[in-house]
């Protein structure tokens, strides 16, 4: 009777029974442990799998496994050496840094300049950056094209001051593309920039400016120092998504050009190759992490407080 | 008393190290000329028209509690901030045109504010990068500061890794390795506990004193003022109130308000009576006292304010006779070991005075007992206000 009346008590800190921790381990970290392996490791392993394998007649997946889709990737294919997937990689590596370069260089000065607003208009800046979130992606990019179209007012000053022809249209092109990214990936690098600019000590400014240092390097040394984990932060979070955006450049670049993203679509939808879209999606994810530890190594190095 | 102590003989041109120090002081050029400074935020005035002159080589600090101004001064002064009128001249060169970063001043920060990234060394050394010192100098400058102040154990630490006192020995190297004309100094030991302040305060005047260096030292701690300081400004609200020796500041205070800034005051009303050559007779309440007057005393006349040290009150024995006596009833008596502080009442004036517990044995003086105070001539101030 009195055994069946005893309820199993959990309370931190306390000595455990081996059942007692293996309960207590499982109600604490067991929900993040399965949604972690439900939703990313089993997906990357059955990925990972499945790019070792060979596609079938009709696009079905089947024996015998094979290493020929990475070979494909690095360019050496059934009609001889042909870079075509590295350079895709490359090139949506390229318009992820542009996109990571021109985000930082607009939210810098914004950054500083909402940070040394008042109270109340902080509050309306910081919310005006996040507004253009409540708008679908798709909708803004195709607002983009409104906006530069032929008949624009943006296109029109551009003609006016000779830097587009008449009656010729903003998109498709690479300013366009980078408006777009920008548009798209700006509070990612805002936000955290702000939270660093918001609690730099500006004493140590002074100091640097005391011991003399002009205007260049107070920012330099005393001020780029500070902001540092925000900027890291704001680059990989821009960056990584930015590698597999496609949509964008699509809309705003005339689809004339093949990226990581609509590479891997092509793939698993008209291609019917997932094999060799697994190869495609496992080696992008491959570079960005390369390019993650590297960048926390060299964070260690220096002894600058990496965000991983 | 150091006269008495001491078997060479006191008169003559070898009246002391602290006679030759107020002269060399006094002939030396200025390093810092201030003239009708203003500095407003807004409808506060933070600085009212301020003039001073600093010379080569002085001790000279700014007293005054939080929001008199001080710390506003010392920014203007090494250009973190800029006055909205007046003059500021640094080695007789107009100061106003150049920026912060080209003075030949340099500031140790209230906070520190050392560079949290850097270590000991490539702090110490970032003043003599900017100024693009070869690389060698540098580590040799360096060293030799660090060495100076007792750190050179903890170049390779970040100021994380350093303890309050050692984060400010290095706010003091980097700023003393530039060896600039003028070190500012806003509050440096504010953030120490007393044993370290009262150490540091020592090592500071050796300091200063070795390099020569002119020091412009913020304080709100009338001791360390007190201690450290060839000349002190006291500040009230944007104006200086009195500015001097420290001796004169605390001796002859001009005001009630300089009187209690600088520790206890005891003050007694009365009106002019009778003014001498030298002296003046003034009645008030405990009886006529008579003051012994200097030059350069406010000439009052009718309702005046005089000014006593609690240590200059003396506890007279016996009724023999004596100049400026009173009756007091004592209310209360605090005992600190060297000395004790008696709480006092004549007739409805309160009073303290302190006395050196000099003899062995028990409290000779208790609460409720009634004592005869002397108030000697010589140590009565008449006051402004």
């Amino acid at each position: 009777m009195a055994a069946r009346t005893r309820r199993p008590e959990i309370r931190f800190g306390e000595h455990l029974t081996w059942a007692g921790e293996i309960a207590r381990s499982a109600l604490t970290s067991g929900p993040a442990i399965a949604w972690v392996s439900t939703f990313l490791l089993l997906p990357v392993l059955g990925i990972a799998f499945i790019s070792f394998l060979s596609r079938g007649t009709y696009g079905e997946i089947q024996l015998p496994m094979t290493a020929g889709n990475y070979l494909r990737l690095a360019g050496f294919g059934v009609l001889g050496f042909d870079p075509q997937y590295p350079v895709i990689i490359l090139r949506s590596l390229v318009l992820a840094a542009g996109t990571t370069v021109v985000c930082l260089v607009a939210s810098f000065p914004l950054a500083f300049f909402i940070a040394g607003l008042a109270g109340r208009a902080k509050q309306i800046a910081l919310t005006l950056v996040v507004i253009p979130f409540w708008t679908n992606l798709l909708i803004r990019t195709y607002a983009w094209q409104l906006l530069l179209g032929p008949d624009s007012l943006a296109a029109r000053a551009a003609v006016a001051v000779g830097l587009a022809e008449e009656g010729m249209p903003l998109y498709p092109s690479a300013l366009a593309v980078y408006l777009g990214m920008l548009c798209a990936y700006l509070p990612f690098m805002v936000l955290p920039l702000y939270t660093a600019v918001e609690k730099i000590d500006w004493a140590i400014a002074e100091a640097a400016s005391d011991l003399g240092a002009d205007g260049v390097r107070v920012f330099r040394h005393a001020l780029l120092p500070q902001v540092m984990p925000g900027m890291v932060a704001g680059v990989i979070l821009v960056f990584i998504p930015a590698t597999g955006q496609f949509v964008i450049p699509d809309l705003l670049g005339g689809a004339k050009t093949v990226l990581l993203g609509n590479a891997i679509q092509q793939q698993f939808g008209a291609s019917r190759d997932w094999p060799f879209g697994s190869a495609i999606a496992l080696v992008g994810m491959a570079v960005v992490l390369f390019g993650l530890w590297f960048q926390a190594r060299a964070g260690a190095r220096t002894g600058e407080e990496g965000p991983l | 008393m150091v006269a008495d102590a001491s078997p060479a003989p006191a008169p003559g041109p070898a009246a002391g190290q602290r006679e030759a120090r107020r002269r060399a002081i006094a002939d030396g050029a200025p390093a810092i000329e201030v003239e009708g400074l203003v500095r407003r935020f807004g409808d506060f005035t933070a600085l009212d028209a301020i003039d001073l002159s600093i010379r080569e080589g002085e001790f000279f600090s700014l007293l005054g509690p939080s929001g008199c101004g001080k710390t506003t001064l010392l920014r203007i002064i090494g250009g973190l901030d800029v006055a909205d009128g007046g003059v500021v001249r640094i080695a007789g060169q107009d100061a106003r045109t150049i920026p912060a970063h080209r003075r030949p001043v340099n500031t140790v920060f209230q906070s520190y504010a050392l560079f949290p990234h850097l270590d000991v060394r490539d702090n110490v050394a970032f003043g003599l990068r900017m100024k693009k010192v070869p690389e060698k100098e540098v580590r040799t400058r360096v060293e030799r500061t660090l060495e100076l102040l007792q750190i050179g154990g903890f170049i390779d630490r970040k100021p994380s890794q350093l303890s309050g006192g050692q984060k400010q020995r290095v706010a003091l190297a980097r700023a003393l390795v530039n060896e600039p004309k003028v070190l500012l100094l806003d509050e440096p030991l504010g953030a120490l506990d007393l044993k370290l302040r009262k150490e540091l305060q020592v090592e500071l005047l050796s300091l200063q004193r070795r390099l020569g260096i002119t020091f412009v030292f913020v304080t709100h701690d009338q001791e360390e003022a007190l201690v450290m300081s060839d000349r002190i400004a006291v500040m009230r609200a944007g104006r200086i109130e009195q500015m001097g020796e420290a001796e004169a500041i605390y001796e002859r205070p001009r005001n009630r308000y300089v009187g209690q800034f600088l520790g206890e005051v005891n003050l007694v009303e009365g009106r002019a009576e009778r003014r001498g050559a030298g002296d003046l007779l003034v009645q008030t309440a405990l009886g006529a006292l008579r003051v012994e007057t200097r030059p350069g005393d406010p000439a009052r006349e009718g309702a005046l304010t005089l000014a006593i040290r609690p240590e200059k009150v003396r506890i007279a024995t016996d009724g023999a006779p004596g100049e400026n006596r009173i009756r007091a009833t004592v209310e209360q008596v605090i005992y600190i070991g060297a000395e004790s502080h008696y709480r006092l009442r004549a007739g409805e004036i309160p009073f303290t005075a302190y006395a050196m517990n000099a003899s062995a044995g028990a409290k000779e003086i208790e609460e409720g007992q009634p004592l005869l105070l002397e108030l000697p001539p010589a140590a009565l101030k008449v006051l402004e206000d």
